[in-house]
């Protein structure tokens, strides 16, 4: 594997156990994802993009196959060094936003460095710093109930980068968002891309969401149907769907 | 990361104020009853124990059993078979320490305008020793007194009180049956015995006086009983066969089912009392603690409560990197929190409580350090294993799972 990879997977699959008997979500999925692309993956529900989004970031893990994650085959880690990973390589956003309520935003963003074991001072020095980044510096001390679904958006950015993480894994981040501040969200990543070379994986449904990425993954039916650059998998989406 | 592990449970255990206080509110009435009981049970057994050491220690008392007159045996002190010739031979014992007969009578006395009626006590000087019973102020009999029967006294406190009031007994002349007595001693206050006797209300005179010249007595120069003070605890079983055998011997006696004397050791008698009370409060303990483990299950079920509620918040924390022994100790650090804080709250009541039923109530109440920090102990002990399951349970949910719950 080249030494840029930050994901590799090969022949990922993923069965689950339902009342109805087992259904293969994933069947064999190949890939790799180098340091500083921006990726997007795409396709219908059900076509296990969600499932996929939660075996990258190490939540799920897969029935078969392997997957390698900054040089780290997962399967053999146990659930300390798993956490570990999710603390300092990964930053989450999620379509729900997921902060916690009753922590200011201040607090919301520091919590990853908390089970750092970094001092008080100097998480809340550093998630006010991302706050003032994400164009929140005068919220500090709210709480999320008391802003706008954009701006908890901005906070959970936030909350991602605290780590300094080498790879952002987005699930649907603009899915409860409207079109400008989806936008917002979707430019915001891509000066983190550019500017910051973070590698970006952002799950969509949305075609100029996923226009934002430079590659695109279209999953159908737990297979890869197209991978390869956005601009052309995204032109010849629509003409095979007009 | 301690100081945000306490912050995280400071703000968990606010998110719910209700909740929380009536969680709390289960230690806080077990650790107030098991610290309320406690204090009172080692109150009763404190008064308990100073009422045996008011009675002296290591204490025999010999009484004049029964006599056998043609195989019909009477009752127990029907016949006076005990001397002063006994009681000094008792003293020549090695394992006896002191020895005082009495010859107990009562009778009217008088002092000025006042009368008074009470026991009166023939005894030796020794029956200070064997009673432990030191003198308030004065003197005690001499040798001359008992070998004369004079006419002196020494007056418990009561006696004083009622007959002399304000005024110094000692050097006073009081009536008893109409004889002048001189009053040599006033006794120390001793308050009152097992049995609830004022034992303040007594006079003493010399063994010989009471015997000639106070009560008179069909059989001469007999005593009621002789109080017998061991040397040591460990020389009671010693010293009671040294005086079984010698009183049988004094009084020609062959088979120790015919003795007519009994010993007693009021020792025993009083060690007794005293277990009973151990027990006593131990058991009273023992029922409180069943409500501490009420309040310790309830905290589990409030934990266990929680832990479903915030489900989703254990997600989160997971996907951000929370590994299973962060989770782990934010639910555990929250019970034993909830549960030292109820202690804390509960350990004021139970002292308050004791402060009271000793103010109102009148009753004997020892708080001190042991229960409140055996109330704390448990207290960590049963935050910690009530805790422990739900926080167990919240630590092994599947980070997916967590997040996914609705």
């Amino acid at each position: 594997m080249s030494a840029t990879d930050v994901i590799r997977i090969t022949h990922l699959g993923k069965d689950y156990d339902t009342d109805a008997g087992p259904v293969t979500v994933l069947r064999g999925i190949s890939f790799s994802i180098h340091e500083g692309e921006f990726v997007a993956i795409m396709g219908p529900s059900g076509s296990g993009k969600s499932t996929l989004m939660n075996i990258l970031g190490c939540l799920d893990t897969p029935t078969s196959g392997e997957y390698v994650l900054n040089g780290h085959s997962v399967s053999e880690l146990d659930h300390d060094q798993l956490a570990n990973l999710r603390n300092r390589v990964i930053g989450f956003v999620f379509q729900g936003f997921n902060l916690l309520q009753r922590a200011t935003l201040t607090e919301n963003v520091a919590l990853p460095l908390v089970y750092r074991g970094v001092a008080r001072h100097e998480r809340n020095a550093k998630a006010e710093s991302l706050l003032g980044k994400v164009g929140l510096a005068s919220h500090v001390r709210s709480y999320p109930n008391k802003i706008s679904g954009g701006q908890q958006q901005r906070v959970a950015i936030a909350r991602s980068l605290v780590g300094d993480p080498r790879l952002i894994l987005a699930d649907e981040p603009t899915g409860n968002l409207d079109t400008h501040t989806s936008q917002e969200i979707m430019d915001f990543f891509t000066r983190l891309n550019r500017e910051d070379g973070i590698t970006v994986v952002v799950v969509t449904h949305e075609h100029d969401i996923a226009a934002y990425a430079q590659r695109l993954i279209r999953l159908v039916d737990g297979k890869i149907a197209y991978d390869g650059p956005a601009a052309a998998g995204l032109h010849e989406h629509a003409e095979v769907s007009s | 990361m301690i100081w945000a592990m306490f912050a995280e449970a400071w703000h968990a255990m606010g998110a719910n104020r209700l909740r929380t206080f009536l969680t709390m509110l289960g230690m806080v009435i077990g650790v107030g009853a098991v610290i309320l009981m406690l204090s009172i049970g080692q109150g009763t057994q404190q008064r308990i124990q100073d009422s045996i050491n008011s009675m002296g220690a290591n204490l025999f008392i010999i009484l004049s059993g029964s006599n056998v007159a043609g195989g019909v045996r009477g009752g127990s002190g029907n016949v006076p078979t005990l001397t002063l010739q006994d009681a000094q031979a008792l003293a020549e014992l090695p394992a006896i320490a002191a020895v005082a007969p009495v010859s107990p009578g009562q009778a009217q006395m008088v002092y000025g305008p006042n009368n008074w009626n009470t026991t009166v006590m023939g005894t030796t000087a020794d029956f200070l020793k064997v009673r432990d019973w030191p003198l308030k102020e004065g003197d005690t009999f001499s040798e001359l007194d008992l070998r004369s029967a004079t006419r002196v006294a020494i007056i418990g406190k009561t006696v004083a009180e009622n007959l002399f009031g304000d005024e110094n007994p000692v050097g006073k002349t009081m009536r008893i049956r109409n004889s002048p007595f001189l009053v040599i001693g006033v006794l120390a206050s001793k308050g009152q015995s097992l049995d609830g006797r004022d034992q303040d209300d007594t006079v003493l005179v010399p063994v010989t006086t009471a015997q000639r010249k106070l009560f008179g007595t069909r059989f001469a120069g007999t005593v009621r009983y002789i109080m017998v003070e061991a040397k040591s605890a460990e020389l009671m079983a010693r010293a009671e066969n040294q005086m079984n055998d010698l009183l049988r011997q004094r009084h020609r006696i062959n088979r120790p089912e015919d003795d007519d004397f009994t010993v007693r050791n009021l020792t025993a008698l009083a060690d007794t009392a005293a277990d009973t009370a151990r027990t006593m409060s131990l058991m009273l303990g023992a029922i409180a603690s069943v409500s501490l483990v009420v309040g310790g299950i309830g905290i589990m079920n409030i934990m266990l409560v929680s832990v479903t509620e915030r489900t989703r918040e254990i997600g989160i924390r997971m996907a951000i990197g929370a590994r299973r022994r962060d989770v782990l100790g934010q639910f555990l650090l929250e019970a034993v929190l909830i549960s030292l804080i109820g202690c804390l709250i509960g350990v004021l009541f139970g002292v308050g409580g004791g402060l009271l039923a000793s103010h109102l109530a009148g009753l004997s109440v020892i708080i001190s350090a042991g229960p409140i920090i055996l109330a704390f102990a448990v207290a960590a002990a049963i935050g910690i294993f009530f805790g422990f399951y739900p926080a167990r349970m919240a630590a092994n949910l599947k980070p997916i799972e967590a997040l996914r719950y609705q």
